[in-house]
């Protein structure tokens, strides 16, 4: 199912541009941010960070970034069509393209929040910490896949998705956690540090999350399969 | 040997008819799809190669549909008019990525040999993004046959390209076409099929207006009413003598001119001069009105 030449291509258009360096940006400032107000500050200062800035914005940003790199600019412009005049799945595509984006979530986005949770010091609160980060890293770019496979304005309208759905309505809501990928991140990382909030339920946010990524997945390789050239005229 | 079946396919986007009801079916050799900008070439050609579903009617390869069919691929080519954006790879590098897209046993020995038919073989370490627009078109059909298709498909491949090179491709595709593959490419310049087609396939407006080869299609082209407009010293007495001859069919007095529709345009042209001396007019001007491809392709749909 995995293709390695469309993994392969996948991974050279994400390093080859200049969002590379705009999602490289991202985990270094989250984690030179946290290093220096632990070091200015005492007490939960600098954990706090994590849960107001670092997973609820820069997590699902690198994962907006990733999934439209990897898919965006060659459904814009068409060129996509020299990789699909094969026989190849188009299921396989999506896989392919969305492993590449799930990686570069994962290192961009994960690993960058359990680095800097590790230096704000709680070591129990940080691994629960990153496997939110993980479950979440992994719904968001599975979405935003699918969400590039459709509309041009795929990084407008996934941006719209995290600020105004997960960050806006969910804090005024407590309804929006059922239905908030990175609330249901959360949830799996409060099984591990049970300081982490509670939202929704166990089974539900796992299953939610599941739901999520493998529809995801599958509804950008279905765009995939019915792919039109528009002419220009 | 492959060929490619249109059965009253047609295609339209909202309102708006791209493609209406085209029969067609394209065998073995060099086809020319021939028509003006806008005609819904481009929109054939995205049905042809399952890259747009038709809105009513089938597109198959014998026999098999074309949408929506991964599997078709094995036996098509595309070389589509998009740019390439794989500015980044070598030409190498792109033509091996399709190479191993199709999962060729021998994807190296397969990515050179073919790169050697497209004359490509010494620029090919080279980035695409500098290649000239006749080279880019010549990886993009190297890519397009890395996996020995019987069926090419080319969107305007001569377009921006320079004459040399454009000859150098006509004789590839010609060569091509003469190993028994379906070669069909799209063109709204003329000469540009007549001189690499042996069947050609107009289009107009969305519809087929004609279908034959080259030569049928020329005399089709040349062989029709062509209107002229014409200023003299003495219009009126210039038009009574003009009616006279067998080879004007209608003569239209305007303000300053004279609108004339020829039959034959060879026997009409050589007896003007004469004819305006005879009646002692003098010829200002004389200009075709209708000489743009447009015009004739209207006059072939009109038929």
């Amino acid at each position: 199912m995995i293709n390695t030449t469309i993994a392969k291509l996948a991974l050279q258009a994400l390093l080859g541009r200049r969002r590379f360096f705009l999602l490289l940006a991202f985990p270094v400032l989250l984690v030179a941010l946290v290093a220096l107000v632990t070091a200015l500050t005492d007490g939960d200062a600098a954990f706090d960070i994590l849960p107001g800035l670092g997973y609820p914005l820069v997590l699902p940003l690198v994962a907006i970034l990733a999934a439209s790199s990897v898919l965006g600019p060659e459904v814009d412009d068409g060129s996509i069509v020299y990789l699909l005049s094969k026989p190849v799945s188009r299921y396989g595509v999506a896989i392919s393209k969305w492993l590449v984006a799930l990686g570069a979530t994962l290192t961009a986005g994960a690993l960058p929040i359990l680095v800097a949770s590790l230096i704000a010091g709680d070591s129990d609160r940080a691994v629960g910490m990153f496997v939110g980060a993980i479950v979440a890293g992994t719904t968001y770019s599975a979405l935003f896949l699918a969400i590039s496979a459709v509309t041009r304005h795929a990084v407008i309208a996934s941006l719209m998705f995290v600020l105004i759905w997960e960050s806006l309505l969910g804090n005024l809501f407590t309804g929006v956690a059922w239905l908030s990928i990175g609330q249901w991140g959360l949830r799996v990382g409060h099984e591990i540090s049970d300081r982490l909030p509670d939202p929704a339920n166990l089974p539900y946010a796992v299953l939610a999350a599941l739901v999520v990524t493998l529809g995801g997945v599958w509804f950008a390789g279905d765009r995939l399969r019915s792919f039109s050239l528009r002419g220009e005229d | 040997m492959s060929t490619l079946v249109l059965d009253s396919a047609s295609r339209w986007f909202g309102n708006v008819v791209a493609v209406n009801d085209v029969s067609l079916s394209i065998g073995p050799g060099v086809t020319g799809l021939l028509g003006p900008n806008g005609a819904g070439k481009t929109t054939l050609m995205a049905m042809m190669s399952g890259f747009l579903a038709p809105s009513a009617g089938h597109v198959t390869l014998d026999g098999q549909p074309v949408w929506r069919n991964t599997e078709i691929y094995r036996h098509i080519g595309l070389v589509p008019e998009r740019e390439l954006s794989f500015g980044y790879l070598t030409g190498r590098q792109f033509v091996r990525a399709n190479a191993d897209l199709h999962r060729l046993p021998d994807a190296a020995a397969a990515t050179e040999r073919i790169l050697e038919v497209v004359d490509m073989v010494e620029p090919a370490g080279r980035r695409l993004d500098t290649y000239s627009k006749g080279m880019r078109q010549r990886v993009k059909i190297a890519a397009a046959l890395v996996h020995d298709p019987s069926v090419l498909l080319l969107d305007e491949p001569f377009n921006g390209v320079d004459p040399r090179q454009r000859m150098h491709l006509m004789d590839l595709l010609r060569r091509l076409g003469d190993e028994g593959r379906t070669v069909l490419f799209s063109s709204h310049i003329l000469e540009e099929v007549e001189r690499l087609a042996r069947h050609i396939e107009v289009v107009v407006s969305g519809r087929h207006a004609a279908s034959g080869d080259f030569g049928a299609i020329r005399r089709l082209m040349t062989d029709r009413p062509v209107q002229y407009a014409l200023q003299s010293s003495d219009n009126r007495r210039l038009a009574a003598a003009l009616m006279a001859q067998e080879s004007v069919r209608a003569v239209s007095l305007r303000a300053d001119h004279l609108d004339i529709q020829v039959d034959d345009l060879g026997s009409f042209a050589v007896g003007l001069p004469g004819l305006a001396k005879e009646h002692d007019v003098t010829l200002y001007e004389l200009s075709p009105s209708d000489e743009s491809l447009e015009s004739v392709f209207a006059y072939l749909v009109a038929r």
